[in-house]
């Protein structure tokens, strides 16, 4: 369980990121945190493996606030990925990329080399298992940078910006692998600016803006406000766009999901009987 | 990344910051030469006070302290590092001299560092860059020289997020003995080096698809021209010259501790 009490957070350099925010994700929910650039999501989250400790207020991880404990210490059950692959990567091979989390957290090298493997096959990058890191491509490295924090198998995980320079079959796949985290019990934060992806997955929603929370409620309401979005500079996802222009069909506004559209569209066919 | 602060350069606006980047950079070296000649306590001092107006004119206290600061470590250790040495050389005895002599080197040492950092806390990468272009150095000597300076704070953060990405993976930088610590750095420097090249590949191809290079010989917008406050720093340079050689040469410089009849 993640809790956020009036977090307020300024850099060194006295920019107040964050002012005075509250946020409670419970154990295997899931939360897309959304806002403008510079709207402190990166800066807040953060704070939940301790990298960014709170100037004001408090931030407590399973109930003990993170100013207790070192962020190797609350790494080991938070997880966080890097929006760039490159900010991590230097092993000589995957493999070792991999087991490099590992070995900090002292697990014994049969342990490390069989979550590796299993972290490897998960991503579907074993084919690489003994290449550089540095060789491979974009889309690969932040599927290796993923795999090395999937390895030591985080309670709960975080990923910042998981979508940017990823085709759409990496995203789906991406999808797919963050349902069968759920299913799981995994809790999982992602920040994100990619709308799509949001109304595809339909998670928890928290917008951000100039450091606080302005709207936290279900994808389905709070991606079809235009008002809201319009608040955070984000546009509608498309399949809203379109049921808010065909609203005068007598259709709902409120649908971000392909396959219920798609129902609602034949079904609204048939009404009218053309 | 305090020691990066100090060469941080920011737009402030004082009579040091516009006086000429060429006249400042030949005081900088004038100062440097009269910080070599000597090596006792009383001028190296009289060095060091004489650029603290710089400082202030110029309102960079606060910059130019942290990056005094960042080059505490190394005075101290230049310091130990006489001491010791005349310890063993002189038969395993303090004497007042040796404390002195030893005081005088990282006086020097800090004297350097000043007036490096007076200079670049003042100067904007640009002013630098148009000074090395119109002291006749390739422009493409002068292009590789700004944009290192200007990246600096660039891959400072960079440095930053790096530390952070590894952090999350368990990486403790605090850990172990001194050789342990040194090797914790790798996982750090390694993507750091790797995106510095990757971005300057990067930053040629753009600069290149926008015809860098194009025309070989360059005109500016901006010429440097000398003032009057250039002329008065010359001078300035031209007495500090002339008292130091004369001093040198002419002066025998006493001790601080024959004050104290030591």
């Amino acid at each position: 369980m993640i809790e956020a009490e009036n977090v307020h957070y300024s850099y060194p350099s006295k920019v107040e990121a964050l002012k005075g925010v509250s946020l409670t994700v419970k154990d295997g929910e899931f939360v897309a945190i959304m806002g403008q650039n510079g709207a402190g999501k990166s800066t807040f989250v953060k704070h939940f493996n301790g990298l960014l400790k709170p100037t004001v207020g408090t931030m407590k991880i399973d109930g003990v606030a993170t100013t207790q404990s070192s962020v190797a210490a609350l790494a080991r059950n938070v997880g966080f990925v890097f929006q760039n692959p490159d900010h991590q990567l230097f092993s000589e091979t995957v493999e070792e990329e991999i087991g490099f989390a590992l070995k900090n957290f002292g697990f014994d090298s049969k342990v490390v080399e069989e979550r590796v493997t299993w972290a490897l096959e998960l991503l579907s990058i074993a084919q690489y298992r003994k290449t550089s890191p540095f060789l491979l491509s974009g889309g690969e490295r932040k599927r290796v940078a993923l795999a090395s924090v999937l390895a030591w198998d985080p309670k709960t995980l975080i990923l910042d910006e998981p979508t940017i320079g990823q085709d759409h079959e990496q995203k789906e796949r991406l999808r797919q692998f963050i349902m069968q985290l759920q299913s799981q019990k995994k809790t999982i934060v992602a920040v994100t600016h990619d709308v799509e992806f949001v109304a595809e997955c339909n998670p928890r929603v928290v917008l951000m803006k100039d450091g606080k929370i302005v709207a936290d409620g279900v994808g389905r309401e709070i991606l079809t406000d235009p008002a809201m979005l319009e608040l955070s500079s984000i546009v509608l996802p498309q399949v809203a766009q379109v049921f808010t222009k065909l609203s005068s069909l007598g259709l709902p506004k409120d649908v971000i999901d392909l396959y219920e559209a798609k129902a609602l569209l034949l079904k609204t066919k048939a009404r009218l009987g053309r | 990344m305090s020691v990066f602060d100090g060469l941080k350069f920011r737009k402030v606006s004082s009579p040091i910051h516009n006086l000429d980047p060429r006249i400042k950079f030949v005081y900088v070296i004038c100062i440097f030469v009269a910080a070599i000649m000597f090596k006792s306590i009383i001028p190296l001092a009289a060095l060091f006070v004489m650029q603290l107006p710089f400082v202030f004119v110029a309102k960079v206290q606060k910059q130019w302290l942290r990056s005094m600061r960042g080059a505490a470590f190394l005075a101290a250790f230049i310091f130990i590092i006489n001491i010791v040495t005349r310890f063993f050389s002189a038969g395993y005895v303090f004497t007042a001299f040796d404390i002195e002599e030893a005081t005088a080197m990282t006086l020097r040492f800090i004297v350097l560092v000043e007036s490096f950092s007076v200079f670049f806390l003042t100067t904007s990468p640009d002013h630098l860059g148009l000074a090395l272009e119109q002291s006749k150095v390739p422009f493409e000597f002068a292009f590789a020289f700004t944009t290192a300076v200007r990246f600096v704070p660039v891959l400072a953060e960079e440095a930053q997020t790096i530390m952070d990405a590894q952090k999350a993976r368990g990486l403790e930088l605090e850990k172990g003995n001194l050789m342990k610590r040194i090797r914790n750095y790798i996982p750090v420097l390694i993507p750091l080096i790797v995106s510095a090249i990757r971005r300057s590949l990067e930053l040629a191809e753009a600069m290149e698809s926008r015809a860098w290079g194009a025309c070989k010989k360059r005109t500016n917008l901006y010429a440097l021209k000398l003032h009057r406050g250039d002329y008065i720093l010359l001078a300035l340079i031209i007495v500090i010259l002339v008292a130091a050689s004369y001093f040198f040469v002419f002066v025998s410089i006493p001790t601080v501790a024959s004050f104290f009849g030591l």
